[in-house]
């Protein structure tokens, strides 16, 4: 594991750890107040395994009151709140803090309400991404940002990381598709935001907090759009003999005016993992390939079919299968979201980068990628959600080599600053967290995080909730806005600074 | 020449009131200056929704209209990158070229305003976030914005976001930004993601139904899987012989019969998807044997166009206002309102209502708020009169967000002189 700075530990917290937890349980059940660390131990990670750390205490509040208060407590206490999901978040955004109260949010796990006059589901922020969709399925409706990990995650957790999916390219991602939230400041004070109506009026709020992941406030209600299914709905699997092939195809789709329903590509590394792990059927001679969902009415899924394998044809492609009925389809989307565990047949670990790039800088920047490999002399395998820029790399390595993760995270930065390079953006869909937050200066200059740092000191004034994640511990002393410069000589002057 | 003429001539210089800064780095200097010394400032682009929001009394007027000129455009990457203050109007022509659109439907005010086009620029649009009739469908403004540059009110310029659709790099300030009505930063620059325009459209006006049957249709209609992208409903009644509000008149259509109230619904796409949706939509619907027009793409797109662009309401001297609630509120939204004397239509399915009201007072538009906010929407006024020149909140705010937005602009904004009181007083 390699060493992760964090915020200062108030260690005459830990000295009143009792004290704390007596107060907790003055405020929730006491069997909602988990203390011992046996009983922390499996809070202390979230997806992100390779950072753990056990809480000063885990506490699972049952409705908006009792989270309110706990806030409020800790606030008074100046004592620090990491929120909790389903902990499945791929950037160590909910990694607990030493000193810091667990909030966990798995007992907010009730929908609330299904209204279809206004085609909106409310949920706590505890209910499944997936089973909204199975609670609105039997009329025809489903909620369409649809994240890998959507069988486990939360819909809160989605709120807090904006996170999309496969099908993000046409439907948006969960800001584009939320309607109103209930929240908690850090004060304590509990706010409505949104609701069911198509927009909110003055700043907008809801856009804000979507994506801040947990740092400006603590979600304890989500109220989503849903939509009506499409009457046909066809994927293409298309093989390619080379990279670039695949990612001309891909712009020249877009290009031509079709908006696919998704658009994900895989390199052969993945196709052959996935096609062993779920048995899909995929092109394992090509060395890339395409899966394009079309969805609409009868006539159009087969016009855009047939002008997709057109375009596909002009790129050089080496096959093309459509999907025969939707269990076959079902079944080529089965390997792509089977994509993260499918690696575990390739090495015993693997680390999961998220860089979004304009969507004509993919053979570059897979070609870098290729580069890397070799330099830091471990294998990667591509998952890309080809239609809106967003690329998976898996790197794959071995925890119990003590020098690999190291290396590995090493790796998994330089693709991501060739990601911003080339105009993209460190994260596309799993937040910045702990693990992106020290590359923060690549995409922006010191105004830029202090303009964000005054927002966050705008709705938590003395930062308690979720510190040390999004931005860099490094340069705090730059973060904070001063800097001591002695005869111009700058103290430290090899840490980088905003 | 009148004011608002000269403040939209590109040379005109009048220095003892605007400053005119050429780029970012100019406008940054000047912001500084006057972050300094206290001055607050009114932010305009070429004026032509300068009437929304509260009258300002800024010391000075930085005019942004030379900071134009589209920087980036990507056809194949779906965005376009512009200078803030690039009229609309260059933008759309450019994207038509390659059969692009800003697909939120940007509203021409102009007809409201002044009787005639003005559609504003890149700016003015992200600035008030009122997005068309396909928003139920494709988002608003303030999902097509994909990144910012601009000033704060210190005079420090920042950026979010990037050229992608997908990032979730730090805070989302874009959408902060749109709809913030030049109150937190002032615009330079702005990414906006373009998508295809359809091919083709059509719209299905069924003749002469009530409110509540228009209503139900129109919520069946958004319900379906036909991938609807425009539902409205344009009422005869209530009358009220002292609002210009006039369907006939609006509407000069060969294909489009003139009975009673309309209610229209539009399909687009590729020519054989949009037959197949609409057939499918008659039959879903059981509106048969209804007295129907159907508006080939032509038509379609000029009928769109006047709703869009509020044509109904062109050069009334009445108060223009705009309410969203939830779409299952409509009907009886109407109904709580009707002791007014206005005029209105629906548009997104029911849940935004464009009202022309005669002899408004205050108190009357406070009443109609109350009942609006107790349905879970907002009202917000967009064009005063002379019976009701001034509305002491033009926009709807409670407490709490009052009390959170007030934070947020002094982030941005320390001294409050960006455009400060526009939106509200105190922010």
């Amino acid at each position: 594991m390699t060493k992760l700075s964090m915020p200062k530990i108030d260690r005459k917290l830990l000295s009143i750890k009792e004290t704390v937890v007596k107060n907790l349980k003055k405020i929730v059940k006491s069997e909602n107040v988990l203390d011992h660390e046996d009983q922390t131990r499996p809070f202390e990670t979230d997806a992100l395994t390779a950072y753990k750390q056990k809480p000063l205490v885990a506490v699972f509040p049952e409705n908006t009151e009792q989270v309110s208060k706990i806030l409020s407590y800790c606030n008074g206490e100046r004592i620090k709140v990491v929120p909790r999901g389903a902990g499945t978040g791929l950037s160590g955004g909910a990694l607990p803090l030493a000193d810091s109260i667990l909030l966990c949010l798995g007992k907010f796990n009730k929908i609330l309400e299904i209204d279809y006059k206004n085609r909106c589901v409310t949920a706590q922020p505890g209910v499944t991404n997936l089973s909204i969709t199975q609670a609105v399925e039997e009329k025809g409706f489903y909620y369409a940002p649809d994240p890998s990990s959507q069988i486990a995650c939360s819909i809160g957790g989605n709120v807090a990381e904006n996170s999309g999916g496969v099908h993000s390219l046409k439907y948006g991602t969960t800001t584009n598709n939320l309607l109103g939230v209930e929240v908690v400041f850090m004060d304590g004070t509990i706010t409505k935001l949104g609701g069911k109506t198509y927009d909110s009026e003055g700043y907008d709020l809801l856009g804000l907090i979507t994506g801040s992941e947990g740092l400006l406030c603590v979600i304890t209600e989500v109220t989503v759009k849903i939509l009506k299914k499409p009457q046909s709905v066809k994927a293409a699997l298309i093989g390619f003999p080379t990279i670039e092939d695949g990612g001309n195809c891909v712009s020249d789709i877009i290009a031509s005016g079709i908006i696919p329903a998704g658009m994900e590509m895989m390199d052969k590394a993945l196709i052959h993992a996935t096609d062993n792990f779920v048995k899909a059927g995929y092109p394992r001679d090509a060395e890339a390939m395409l899966i394009v969902e079309l969805d609409g009415t009868d006539t159009e899924v087969t016009e855009l079919i047939e002008r997709v394998n057109e375009i596909a044809k002009k790129n050089n492609s080496s096959s093309i299968k459509i999907s025969k009925n939707d269990k076959q389809r079902l079944k080529f989307w089965a390997g792509r979201k089977a994509a993260f565990p499918a690696c575990g047949d390739m090495a015993p670990d693997y680390y999961c980068m998220d860089g979004t790039i304009p969507r004509g800088k993919l053979a570059q920047v897979l070609k870098e990628i290729g580069r890397l490999s070799k330099k830091y002399n471990l294998p990667v395998a591509n998952a890309f959600h080809a239609g809106d820029g967003n690329l998976h790399p898996l790197i794959m390595y071995d925890a119990n080599d003590k020098k690999a993760l190291e290396k590995t995270e090493k790796f998994g930065a330089d693709i991501l600053k060739y990601c911003v390079k080339v105009g993209g953006v460190l994260t596309g869909e799993h937040g910045v967290g702990v693990e992106k937050r020290e590359l923060m200066c690549e995409m922006f200059n010191n105004n830029d995080v202090q303009q964000q740092i005054k927002i966050k000191k705008a709705l938590d004034i003395s930062s308690l909730l979720n510190p040390g994640k999004v931005y860099p511990i490094l340069r705090k002393c730059a973060e904070e806005g001063r800097v001591h410069v002695h005869r111009g000589k700058t103290k430290f002057s090899d840490i980088p600074r905003f | 020449m009148s004011i608002e003429e000269k403040q939209n001539f590109q040379t005109y210089q009048d220095s003892d009131i605007a400053e005119y800064p050429k780029n970012e780095k100019e406008l940054s200097s000047l912001i500084k200056h006057f972050y300094k010394s206290g001055i607050p400032i009114e932010l305009v682009g070429s004026g032509s929704k300068k009437k929304i929001g509260k009258p300002l009394q800024c010391g000075k007027t930085i005019n942004l209209s030379k900071i134009s000129g589209i920087v980036e455009y990507l056809p194949e990457e779906l965005y376009i990158k512009v200078k803030a203050s690039t009229p609309l109007k260059e933008i759309k022509e450019e994207l038509k070229k390659n059969k692009q659109q800003l697909a939120f439907e940007p509203i021409d005010f102009g007809y409201l305003f002044s009787g005639k086009s003005n559609l504003g620029t890149a700016g003015g649009l992200v600035s008030c976030n009122i997005p068309g009739p396909r928003r139920f469908k494709v988002g608003s403004v303030r999902d097509h914005i994909l990144g910012f540059r601009g000033v704060n009110g210190k005079g420090e310029i920042i950026k979010s976001g990037g050229v992608v659709v997908k990032n979730v790099t730090g805070y989302d300030l874009s959408k902060l930004v749109c709809g913030s009505y030049g109150t937190l930063v002032a615009l330079t620059e702005i990414n906006l993601k373009v998508l295809p325009a359809p091919e083709e459209s059509k719209t299905l006006v069924v003749h002469n139904l009530k409110l509540e049957n228009a209503a139900y249709l129109l919520n069946q209609s958004i319900s379906s899987s036909n991938d609807i992208s425009g539902a409205i409903f344009l009422p005869t009644e209530p009358e009220c012989s002292n609002c210009v509000m006039n369907i006939e008149k609006t509407f000069k259509l060969n294909d489009l019969k003139y009975k009673g109230s309309f209610t229209a619904i539009r399909v687009e796409g590729s020519k054989n998807s949009i037959n197949e949706r609409l057939q499918n939509l008659i039959k879903e619907l059981k509106i048969i044997d209804f007295d129907i027009s159907i508006l080939e793409t032509y038509q379609s797109e000029i009928f769109w166009n006047k709703v869009k662009n509020l044509e109904f309401f062109s050069s009334t001297k009445n108060n223009i206002f705009r309410i969203v609630v939830p779409p299952s509120e409509c009907v009886k939204l109407v109904y709580q309102i009707s002791d007014n004397k206005f005029k209105y239509y629906l548009d997104w399915g029911g849940a935004l209502m464009w009202v022309e009201a005669y002899e408004l007072t205050e108190e009357k538009f406070e009443s109609i708020r109350k009942k609006v906010v107790k349905l879970g929407g907002y009202v917000s006024m967009i064009k005063n009169s002379d019976y009701l020149p001034f509305v002491e909140e033009v926009f709807t705010i409670n407490r709490a967000r009052f009390d959170i937005s007030q934070n947020i602009k002094k982030s941005f904004d320390p001294k409050k002189i960006l455009n400060p009181g526009k939106m509200y007083t105190g922010i």
